[in-house]
């Protein structure tokens, strides 16, 4: 049985989310919904300075507040956790440098926002006030604020047991390097760019909290946190401060985003837990919106150093990429492995036969970075794609022309790239001439010319971006051989009840993507029951002990496919039980609809309800056969999924302003089979925003003493609704031979794709007036100045 | 994002408010639509340990015309200026003008009398008030008194009003003349990069965030009176003055924005 032969199904439906009901109307709980009588507040004294030795902490004020009860420094706070730091997953070279990272620094401060001191109150009005009351005397030291500058001769040390701000330098060409270089050597064209990605904040509608509720007389700890991994949370939680595992549950309640950010162990979590543990009282912290922009984990942060070898045909030969990639003070779980991710993909969808990336990893005295929306794979295909629209003018022919002439053939799959990935399936061309007759290039482009020959100030820009992501995340072995911590499984239960309810158990954790009803329609086809009578339980280590979690847009294709074989080996148990029941042969049952039907006998028949009560009585079961029909499967998927597409961003500029208005956006996607359409659009339209963001107003500015100067919301430019270009979707679908649904992912495509398509439609605006790049982001002002530099000096 | 402490009582008339304010000194403040006090006191900026709230007092929320004059009440909110019929057949400008200010939700809540008190220079309604030549009412424990647009702000959020004074009443002439309003910015909710005010065909120009204040152009207003074309008057927009640094401009672009969005604001008002 395949889901796409199970017609008329729910899948491929656009079925509302059966989420949105409690989450319109406010039902929904979140962290800080929590009631926790007599909990004790946390308040975080945050570093202002980005590196500093921490001379004194006077918490006299604070203390003499109406419901503060204690200041405490990191000194007062370590017999908590001794020297058990922060948790890494992924030492990505053995050489790595991975200094200790405490929840609570010690002795010297790394960045704006590094915790110095805790204030413990009686309510969170108490803690904020106890926390803007202590103060703390700071003895400054030269802190490394840009990427390039922690490189550069006599830089100051983010970390003075070390003996440079260099963390790691990880490379891939194998034996290649004699054959890139010949390639270039060769090449009649020959690209060099240098691209930045500016660092970005995430901003989820909810920012971060947890609660830590002990049960002093079992000794048992809960653990409620606003995170996307409360699996792998308990894990490390319990290593961190060895607790013992069986002792220790993980809840994550309704959770309002987190795009990344929130794939994290973070200190706040591990001190919450640790005074739980020692008051015996419930602790608690609430993330504010400025706080989060330097307590949580930034995205991108990377110098990109991008060269393109083609023969006279525009025929890409070797791609060579050297990047400097920004650590901030310390990793987080995965920060070492962000560029990594990207370091698969900087050929794009193109066959290209040789292939280098090399990526050294910096520390600088900013927050740390980590996996936010795309992680590594924005980066890379801003890369491959700004240089393919460069290599298109050298070669003099079109973004579309350059694109075809180096796609990877829709015959070629299973391709294996010169970076050592197996792609699964794809038709990159048929997506792009999809996505060209569906933005009018031509209409656009006779447009664009009119406009210049005219001298408009309005001049028009089409941009293209062509992407193949990688997710799924991901086969085990795989993961072993890039040094990470963990598998890539995921665990799903199905249990079928007496009245023929059904309960799906996933080791998925959403955050808001829609897994209860995407799970829901999956199963409901398979068994032939109502979605509404399927429930998807999730997020709570009690509830789904195995998982692990959500995060790299791989739930459907592997948390999905483990609730799709769980229901395979429910329905087998039920056609074992039927055919005990009609006293027919398993071979000659089929199943459709809820009904098991002897083949040829269309009288003999039992419905699954029939068999879902036999197994719950245990009555007149086969022999040997445990009662109850419920099943579980731990799904290691065998490869990645390749997602693919292409974007077609429109701007209009103003060149007297600078002003760049996205008048048109169009995407193709593969994402492979559709659940539900619905939530694909949903997901691919945030992406598309998120993408765009970069490309033209989300931009997390330090000033050189290291002070994050764009730590609120209205200067740090989230776009709403209003700033959102009209989206017009197509999609293709070349099913993923991976997985029995055929099914890619799609929670980071649009953010992959948008940002390059957006600035190549900027930079295609402006040609003619002489402008070759412009950096994300493209606001107005550097859009100006990028016009009146071209031609010659600011008017 | 949480405030300090602070104490709130709410005024059940002018004069109550007025007397709570002469009772607490210069440690209140007074409470209308919230929406740019509130985010200031969440940030710590302000930390007023009294707030008094006027939110409540309907009686000031009005918008009467007569004897060509436009009479508006403080606590009118940003939302009645943009959807009243009346405003947009006596003073089309304003009503135009509250339609760009931030969003829906904050239109809901923000009002004239505040947002002309709390004096932001990157505000849109105060520089339309200044190039329409209106006039404040302000009323104090000794009584009412009218202040000329042009004579009321007098630094970054500072004016003339006392401590113990509050905002009753707007009023600005009935009738336009050739009018329009530029604003530059990034967001929609976002305040002016830059904003641009036209009024009575050129005769009144006001520049929003080009300063410490919202700004008369008097150089365009005298170049114009003088018989350049609105492209030669724009080009003065920025002479003599010292505009804001920041995330989104530099100086020397903003003067060049203010530049470019008077000469549109001119044609746009009917100024060849
Ligand atoms: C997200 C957001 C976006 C915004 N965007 C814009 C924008 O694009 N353009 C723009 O112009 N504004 C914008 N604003 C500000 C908004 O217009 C405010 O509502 C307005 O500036 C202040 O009005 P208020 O009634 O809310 O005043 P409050 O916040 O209540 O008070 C502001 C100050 O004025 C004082 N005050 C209030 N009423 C009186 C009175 N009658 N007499 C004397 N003093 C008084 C208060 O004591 C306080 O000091 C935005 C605000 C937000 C939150």
């Amino acid at each position: 049985m395949t889901i796409t032969e199970d017609a008329p199904g729910h899948v491929g439906s656009r079925r509302l989310r059966k989420e949105d009901p409690a989450l319109l109307t406010g039902e929904a709980k979140f962290i800080d919904d929590l009631a926790l009588p007599g909990a004790i507040w946390v308040g975080m004294v945050r570093s202002t300075e980005a590196h500093a030795n921490i001379v004194g902490i006077d918490g006299s004020a604070a203390l003499a507040i109406d419901g503060v009860n204690e200041v405490l420094s990191g000194e007062d706070l370590a017999p908590l956790w001794g020297e058990g730091a922060l948790p890494c997953a992924w030492p990505v070279t053995p050489d790595m440098k991975n200094p200790a990272h405490l929840p609570v620094a010690r002795g010297t401060a790394k960045y704006v926002g590094d915790a110095v001191a805790v204030v413990l109150a009686d309510s969170r009005y108490a803690a904020a006030d106890g926390a803007a009351a202590v103060v703390v005397d700071y003895e400054p030291l030269p802190a490394v604020v840009e990427i390039e500058d922690a490189v550069a001769d006599g830089a100051p040390l983010v970390h003075a047991d070390l003996d440079s701000n260099e963390c790691y330098t990880w490379g891939l060409w194998g034996d290649n390097a004699p054959a890139i270089d010949a390639a270039f050597a060769e090449a009649a064209h020959v690209v060099s760019e240098r691209y930045l990605q500016q660092r970005l904040i995430p901003a989820p509608m909810e920012p971060r909290g947890c609660a830590a509720v002990p049960s002093p007389a079992g000794g048992e700890l809960t653990l409620y946190s606003a995170t996307q991994i409360p699996h792998i949370l308990k894990v490390m939680t319990a290593v961190v401060l060895g607790i013992p595992e069986n002792k220790l549950r993980v809840v994550a309640p309704s959770v309002g985003g987190g795009f990344g950010c929130k794939l994290n162990v973070y200190a706040e979590e591990i001190l919450c837990s640790a005074l739980a543990m020692q008051r015996g009282a419930p602790v608690r912290w609430t993330e504010g919106r400025a706080e989060a922009a330097v307590s949580t984990i930034q995205g991108r942060g990377q110098v990109q150093h991008i060269e393109l070898a083609a023969d006279a045909d525009g025929k890409v030969t070797a791609v060579r990429v050297k990047l400097l990639a920004d650590m901030g003070a310390y990793l987080q779980l995965v920060t070492p492995g962000v560029p990594l991710l990207g370091g698969f993909l900087y050929h794009g969808c193109y066959d290209i036969p040789n292939y280098m990336f090399e990526c050294t990893s910096v520390f600088t005295n900013r927050t740390p970075t980590d996996a936010y929306r795309g992680a590594g794979r924005p980066e890379a295909t801003y890369a491959v794609e700004r240089a393919m629209d460069s290599l298109a003018v050298s070669v003099g022919v079109s973004p579309e022309e350059i694109r075809a002439r180096n796609f990877i053939g829709a015959d070629a799959f299973p391709y294996t790239s010169a970076a050592g990935l197996i792609f699964d399936s794809g038709d990159y061309q048929t997506v792009l001439d999809k996505a060209v007759a569906l933005a009018d290039v031509d209409g656009r482009r006779s447009d664009q010319a009119q406009r210049r020959a005219s001298g408009s100030s309005k001049r028009i820009g089409v941009g293209f971006s062509s992407y193949v992501e990688m997710c799924g995340l991901a086969p085990s072995r795989v993961l072993a051989s890039l040094d990470y911590g963990a598998g890539g499984w995921e665990a799903a239960t199905v249990r079928i009840s007496p009245t023929c309810k059904v309960q799906v158990v996933t080791g998925s954790t959403p955050h808001g993507q829609g897994h209860e009803t995407c799970w829901s329609m999956i199963v409901a086809d398979q068994l032939g029951v109502d979605p509404d009578d399927v429930e998807v339980l999730h997020s709570d280590t009690a509830v789904s002990p195995t998982g692990l979690d959500t995060y790299g847009s791989r739930s459907l294709a592997v948390g999905g496919t483990a609730v799709y074989m769980a229901t395979e080996k429910v329905i087998d148990k039920a056609r074992a039980i039927a055919a005990h029941q009609l006293e027919a042969s398993e071979d000659d049952l089929e199943f459709s609809g809820g009904v098991f039907r002897v083949r040829g006998t269309p009288e003999a028949e039992v419905p699954l309800a029939g068999i879902a009560f036999a197994a719950f009585t245990a009555h007149d079961l086969p022999d040997g056969m445990e009662p109850n029909l419920e099943a579980h499967v731990t799904y290691d998927p065998p490869n990645f999924t390749f997602p693919n597409g292409t974007h077609i961003a429109v701007v209009e500029v103003d060149t007297d302003t600078g002003d760049v208005d996205l008048i048109d956006y169009v995407a193709v996607d593969d994402c492979g089979v559709q659940i539900n359409p619905l939530v694909v659009e949903g997901q691919v339209h945030g992406g598309i925003l998120q993408g765009a963001a970069q490309a033209l107003y989300e931009d997390a500015v330090y000033n050189s003493d290291g002070q994050l100067v764009s730590a609120n919301l209205g200067d740090y430019l989230v776009p709403s609704a209003a700033e959102a270009p009209r989206f017009r979707l197509d999609s293709h679908v070349t099913p993923s031979p991976t997985n029995p649904m055929g099914v890619k992912g799609v929670g980071e495509a649009g953010t992959i794709a948008a940002a390059p398509a957006v600035i190549n439609a900027v930079v295609d605006a402006l040609r003619d007036l002489g402008v070759t790049d412009v950096d994300m982001p493209a606001s107005p002002q550097t859009v100006w100045r990028a016009i009146a530099d071209a031609q010659g000096g600011a008017s | 994002m949480i405030p300090a402490a602070f104490d709130y009582e709410v005024a059940e008339s002018a004069d109550h408010a007025i007397s709570l304010l002469g009772e607490h000194g210069d440690d209140a403040k007074l409470l209308a639509g919230g929406h740019s006090l509130i985010p200031m006191m969440r940030y710590r900026l302000a930390t007023p340990s009294v707030l008094v709230d006027v939110g409540r007092l309907d009686d000031l929320r009005y918008i009467r015309t007569g004897n060509g004059t436009v009479s508006i009440g403080a606590l009118t909110r940003h939302s009645e200026l943009e959807h009243s019929a009346a405003l947009a057949e006596a003073c089309p400008m304003l009503a135009s003008v509250a339609a760009l200010v931030g969003d829906p939700a904050v239109r809901h809540r923000g009002t004239l009398g505040g947002t002309i008190a709390h004096a932001d220079p990157a505000s849109d309604l105060p520089a339309a008030v200044l190039a329409l030549g209106g006039t404040i009412v302000a009323q104090g424990p000794g009584g009412s008194r009218e202040i000329a647009a042009t004579d009321f702000f007098t630094g970054y959020f500072e004016s003339v009003l006392a401590d113990d004074e509050m905002i009753t009443e707007v009023r600005v002439p009935a009738g336009s003349g050739g009018w329009n309003y530029q604003k530059f910015n990034r967001r929609a909710q976002d305040w002016a990069i830059v904003g641009v005010a036209v009024a009575g065909g050129g005769s009144g120009v006001s520049l929003v965030n080009m300063g410490s204040t919202p700004i008369r152009a008097s150089g365009v207003e005298a170049a114009l009176a003088g018989g350049a074309s609105a492209a030669e008057a724009a080009a003065a927009a920025a002479d003599g003055l010292d505009p804001p640094d920041d995330l989104n401009a530099d100086a020397e672009y903003r003067s060049h924005l203010a530049r470019v969005l008077t000469e549109r604001a001119l044609n746009a008002a009917g100024v060849a």
